[in-house]
């Protein structure tokens, strides 16, 4: 495909949707989705037809836009939102067009859950259709491709990605430009470029989304990356778990592929790239790079020592670039508005925006897009609508079961990869779930101790024995069985965990146990001496139900 | 219940050597029967070139034909991908998604991700194990209801979260979940 070929495709695409007076949208994602959408969207359709309606009302689905709690979420037109929607409202909703709003299902957008998000990497989730390459061809996408490819070296590619700040989204935040660099630098026979689409932080669905909304953005940034490190193979490694996602991105390779996108002689130039999809089969701990590559091979997924990094020796040895699906997909925008522009967004030094999974004892749940920076405050109490019920917030978990339950007197500080690490938390993938009083924190840290217990490979000894260990004093204290030697040797092992464990997943594992006792010490103290638990949690369920 | 008695040796590759060149060649295995679904796997294994790091991919193809692995089947993998049976064995026990044992004609998930625990998992598999006496990755006596649990589900807008059979229910309350599970135990009895 040429440049004006893709430009022909745009505008046949705009002016054949600027022919609808109206156009209603159905989310199709997968919180939606198992609320019943696609009978929504169904009725919707016959309803147009039966009409005669379908020359000028276009009912399309549309990826995830954003309250999943109150799916299935319904748009007509850029101003009207429905939520709730139930098929036998369809007549309804199409009556309406003309007229007034139907106010039962209106759903207000003027509220800080859509007012104050900053959407980048989600502009088109909700507004094109996921399924058809032509919506994100007009919506400008592959044209930060056909710029990188006919106008830029691959060197000025990644003096973008630079100046742009852009880092990692999978967790650790390294420097996306500053690992593309190593990797265009080193030498092997073939380079590969691999997406990690193995969300397996529980309480993370972004990466999900994105995929199921937007699948052709993740793939064009990869595109990108391919051509600035010189990479000709590309996988993405995805969780086996997301049927609906895999579905989405298999259909968008195929489509671009067959537009001429993927492939060999990639828009008339020398730079060929193919992507094939590798299915995770469910390990927490293939989100590590070493052990995802060993995944990929078709091996057991387990990490192995660094150095050498992934970028100079790692899938068959050769270079390769792990990035995640939100890193990816943070790309295109950069290329085609300059790395500058992304960088006028976020901290010192965060960049740019993050997506979030809010979830939990919040009143909005679902997916947000935020310039980094904004407060935990913000993010629970403005956009998350505070706490239902009227309860008390008690603590924000961030980053998983590698991150830590922040309390309220950390609310105020800014969401950046700094702060959070500063405070014994991680950014992680985005995850955010909020506790209320209702919450045991030590019934929390027991928990995700039980999920890095069994999710630990085995491989080390701290992260095998340590996780096992620091599990059944957690059980004691929530049995409330557990003596204050036990609670010393909590500690002890915390610390041993942090600092011998092979890879990432031992490292972080004390995380949620290390902030617990920091915050909330009076509670293990309640357990350990009064034998109570002042959550009222504890000592009602079987102690240590394995999950 | 899954041994490996006999060892790969008997049923292994059968190597044959070339005399003037001394490539080692491997005779192509074939399918443990005549049933249709052995040639998605092979097809599967063909599209990774036949070569071991093809192996998740196989193991993956197998549970989505058959709903689960058998010893023949993870025997007839290894053999055509050229690898130890001991490594076949060890993939398909490490990875969470595979099971070595077949389900229940209905299958329910119960989501223990984060949101779902805060939000009162916990309760619902409490009810399943009070009702059905199941625990996690147990099957009724009669193989009709399957209990499984999943790390996230990545439906957290809407938790507490439970598969039955595929379609994710959200917001399901111990009660919702009690009458959906009885329909399955009543009806095809």
């Amino acid at each position: 495909m040429t440049p004006d070929e893709l430009k022909q495709i745009a505008d046949t695409e705009r002016e054949s949707l600027g022919c609808f007076r109206h156009r209603v949208n159905v989310c199709v994602a997968a919180g939606c989705l198992s609320c019943q959408s696609e009978a929504v969207k169904e009725a919707l359709e016959q309803d147009v037809s039966r009409r005669g309606w379908g020359d000028h009302c276009q009912v399309k689905g549309t990826g995830c836009m954003g309250l999943c709690a109150d799916g299935p979420l319904v748009s007509a037109g850029s101003e009207r939102l429905y939520k709730g929607v139930a098929a036998s409202d369809a007549a309804e909703i199409l009556d309406s067009l003309e007229g007034p709003p139907v106010s039962r299902l209106r759903c207000p957008t003027d509220v800080p859950f859509f007012q104050r998000q900053h959407k980048i990497v989600l502009e088109n989730s909700g507004v094109i259709d996921p399924e058809r390459i032509e919506e994100y061809i007009a919506a400008e996408g592959y044209q930060a491709l056909i710029r990188a490819l006919t106008e830029m070296t691959p060197r000025e590619v990644i003096e973008q990605v630079m100046k742009s700040g852009l880092r990692g989204r999978g967790g650790a935040g390294y420097p996306t430009g500053l690992k593309w660099s190593t990797v265009a630098k080193s030498v092997g026979t073939q380079k590969f470029v691999i997406c990690n689409a193995d969300e397996g932080d529980p309480g993370a669905f972004m990466d999900r989304s994105v995929l199921e909304s937007d699948p052709h953005r993740v793939l064009e940034g990869m595109l990108i990356a391919a051509y600035a490190v010189g990479s000709t193979e590309g996988y993405i490694y995805i969780r086996a778990e997301y049927p609906l996602a895999i579905k989405r991105l298999r259909g968008a390779i195929r489509q671009a592929e067959r537009a001429g996108l993927l492939g060999a002689n990639i828009c008339g130039t020398r730079f060929n790239f193919k992507i094939d999809l590798r299915l995770g089969a469910g390990a927490f701990v293939c989100g590590e790079e070493t052990a995802l590559i060993a995944s990929v091979e078709g091996k057991r997924g387990t990490p192995r020592p660094r150095p050498p990094y992934p970028a100079m020796e790692g899938l068959l040895g050769e270079p390769t670039l792990i990035n995640n699906v939100e890193t990816f997909a943070n790309v295109p925008p950069i290329i085609r508005n300059g790395g500058d522009w992304y960088a006028q967004i976020g901290t010192e030094t965060s960049k740019g925006t993050k997506v979030f999974a809010l979830a939990g004892r919040v009143q909005n749940t679902g997916l947000v897009e935020v310039p980094m920076g904004i407060t935990l405050r913000e993010m629970v109490f403005e956009i998350g609508g505070g706490i239902p019920e009227g309860r008390k917030f008690k603590a924000v978990q961030t980053g998983g079961p590698s991150g830590g339950c922040l309390p309220a007197d950390t609310l105020d500080i800014p969401v950046d990869y700094e702060s959070l690490a500063r405070l014994g938390s991680i950014m992680g993938s985005g995850g955010m779930i909020v506790m209320d009083e209702s919450s045991c924190m030590v019934d929390v840290a027991r928990y995700f101790m039980d999920f890095c217990m069994t999710e630990s490979c085995g491989k080390c000894v701290p992260c095998r024995v340590g996780t096992y260990q620091m599990h059944r004093i957690l059980s004691a204290i929530t049995g409330m069985t557990a003596t204050p030697q036990d609670l010393a040797m909590l500690e002890q092992l915390c610390d041993l965990l942090k600092h011998t464990s092979l890879c990432g997943l031992g490292q972080s594992a004390p995380n949620p146990v290390v902030s617990t006792l920091k915050s909330f010490a009076t509670e293990y103290k309640a357990h350990i001496e009064d034998h109570k638990c002042p959550a009222g949690v504890c000592g009602q369920q079987p102690v240590g139900a394995s999950v | 219940m899954f041994s490996f008695a006999g060892g790969v040796g008997s049923k292994g590759p059968r190597r044959t050597r070339d005399p003037k060149t001394t490539v080692v060649t491997f005779a192509k295995s074939a399918p443990p029967n005549e049933d249709k679904r052995w040639r998605l796997v092979d097809a599967t294994m063909r599209r990774q070139g036949q070569q071991s790091r093809g192996l998740i991919e196989a193991l993956h193809t197998v549970q989505e034909a058959f709903g689960y692995l058998d010893q023949q089947a993870l025997r007839y993998v290894a053999t055509s991908l050229r690898v130890p049976l001991s490594r076949a064995y060890g993939v398909a026990t490490f990875y969470h998604f595979f099971t070595l044992k077949p389900a229940g004609e209905h299958t329910c998930v119960i989501c223990m991700g984060t949101a779902c625990y805060i939000k009162g998992a916990t309760q619902l598999l409490e009810g399943v194990k009070r009702d059905l006496g199941l625990s996690p990755g147990e099957t009724t006596m009669d193989r009709k209801v399957s209990l499984l649990t999943a790390r996230c589900l990545g439906s957290c807008g809407l938790a507490p979260a439970v598969v039955y059979d595929q379609e994710v229910a959200g917001k399901v309350s111990p009660q919702a979940l009690r009458e959906h599970l009885s329909q399955w135990t009543r009806h095809d009895a």
